[in-house]
């Protein structure tokens, strides 16, 4: 039997095509959370960075990963998570951003990297008309990751993306 | 809750430790486990009840991310012992619990959770802050990690209890009963483990008296000069340790660990 080859490079746009469950319109390197791929002879291993803590879409994202490998003709592949450096939404791609907005949903503010403890939230532009007229009517989402906003130019509601 | 990851190159480290520092150390994440739990677990119940479909969506949450943390805190404790964190959440007793009193009183109305939550979440992401400097670099990234969560937690219980003191006379009566009620167990936050002045000596956790300046310089401005509410003049009283409950407790585990425990074998609940 000889051992399947592929390169990291093929790895990685498989891995390009694995969308996030929650937000389909993003795959999870869009979303920055595929840290390294590693491959070795025919062993290839895939380390990810966790977005939320409590994510519930983490085990489906992670079997994701490893049956979109296996499907390149890789059966020995190993998902493994790392929380160095944590994840932050800083590391969404500059594309991905633009197809956030354009399925409706607030691109985050940048978050830089010292997480400040204070009570006000980032301003917020609407993602249909652009104005920051905004007004937040609830910090949680149907997701961990989104808060709820209503713009009061265009007078839609819409989902952001929480600076993380 | 699963484990969610393989140690990164840290074992090295871990065999630093010594077996008494161990020890505390299992001790010291099971407690900050347990409080998550439970909080999360008295969070939970307003699912399907809260004022409003936005709060209760963002309670749901709120405890999504505190169990997350709580499965950080017991995956670390696993890499140490190599326990499991389900046996632990669903097949402890009350007795073996080590939450504080604070996070298993009854629910109380929305303005005694929402206040409970602003006291305990500006503790967590105060404590977390601080955390991130652990010279136990597994601790330094769960708390860099979730101290990104707690800030969102903070900022909403905040606002709740800003919301609720300055409303209407019945929200701030109601307000100012939840404080007079809950402000005597927050000493019990600030309260050491046993052994605990060995870890922050080694700098690994952090120092609990200087995380309760923080947090009183936080919290105290907003309730009295922001809110308008008055601090009880009670003393604070920590004195009976983690391993001394409310009758609370074990009626919530009954709940809790109800489904695990009658379908003990199981593969996920």
């Amino acid at each position: 039997m000889t051992a399947p080859h592929v390169t990291p490079e093929q790895v990685w746009s498989a891995l390009a095509a694995v969308p996030d469950p929650e937000i389909p319109v993003v795959s999870v390197t869009d979303m920055g959370m595929v840290r390294d791929v590693a491959v070795d002879g025919g062993r290839v291993t895939v380390t990810f960075t966790p977005t939320f803590s409590g994510c519930p879409a983490l085990h489906v994202i992670r079997e994701s990963i490893g049956e979109a490998v296996r499907a390149l003709g890789v059966p020995d592949v190993e998902v493994r998570s790392t929380l160095t450096p944590p994840w932050t939404t800083d590391w969404i791609q500059p594309d991905a951003r633009e197809r956030l907005r354009q399925y409706g949903i607030a691109p985050p503010a940048p978050a830089g990297d010292t997480p400040l403890i204070t009570l006000d939230p980032e301003p917020t532009r609407c993602p249909r008309c652009g104005s920051l007229n905004v007004r937040m009517t609830a910090s949680f989402g149907p997701t961990l990751c989104k808060r709820l906003y209503v713009c009061e130019s265009c007078k839609e509601p819409f989902e952001g993306f929480k600076s993380v | 809750m699963t484990g969610n990851g393989q140690p990164s190159a840290l074992s090295s480290q871990q065999e630093t430790l010594t077996p008494e520092l161990r020890a505390v150390l299992i001790r010291k994440l099971t407690a900050l486990a347990d409080d998550e739990i439970i909080l999360a677990h008295r969070d939970g119940e307003w699912t399907g009840h809260a004022p409003i479909l936005e709060e209760d969506i963002a309670l749901a949450n709120i405890a999504q991310d505190e169990l997350g943390h709580a499965s950080l805190y017991l995956d670390l404790r696993g890499r140490l012992d190599g326990s499991d964190p389900d046996r632990l959440a669903f097949f402890r007793d009350a007795g073996e619990f080590t939450n504080v009193r604070l996070v298993e009183l009854p629910k109380g109305d929305w303005a005694f959770t929402m206040l409970r939550q602003f006291l305990f979440d500006a503790y967590e992401a105060l404590w977390l802050d601080a955390a991130r400097g652990s010279t136990y670099a597994p601790l330094a990234e769960v708390a860099a990690k979730a101290v990104r969560e707690e800030r969102f937690h903070l900022q909403h219980a905040a606002l709740w209890v800003e919301r609720l003191a300055l409303g209407t006379e019945e929200s701030r009566r109601r307000t100012q009963n939840a404080l007079d009620e809950l402000w005597p167990h927050v000493a019990q936050l600030f309260a050491p483990v046993p052994g605990e002045a060995e870890l922050v000596a080694a700098g690994i956790v952090p120092d609990l008296g200087e995380v309760c300046t923080r947090w009183e310089g936080f919290v105290v401005p907003h309730l009295t000069g922001k809110c308008g509410l008055l601090l009880p003049m009670t003393l604070a009283d920590a004195a009976e340790g983690r391993d001394v409950h409310t009758e609370h407790l074990a009626p919530l585990l009954a709940e809790m660990q109800g489904v695990a425990r009658q379908h003990a074998n199981a593969e996920v609940w």
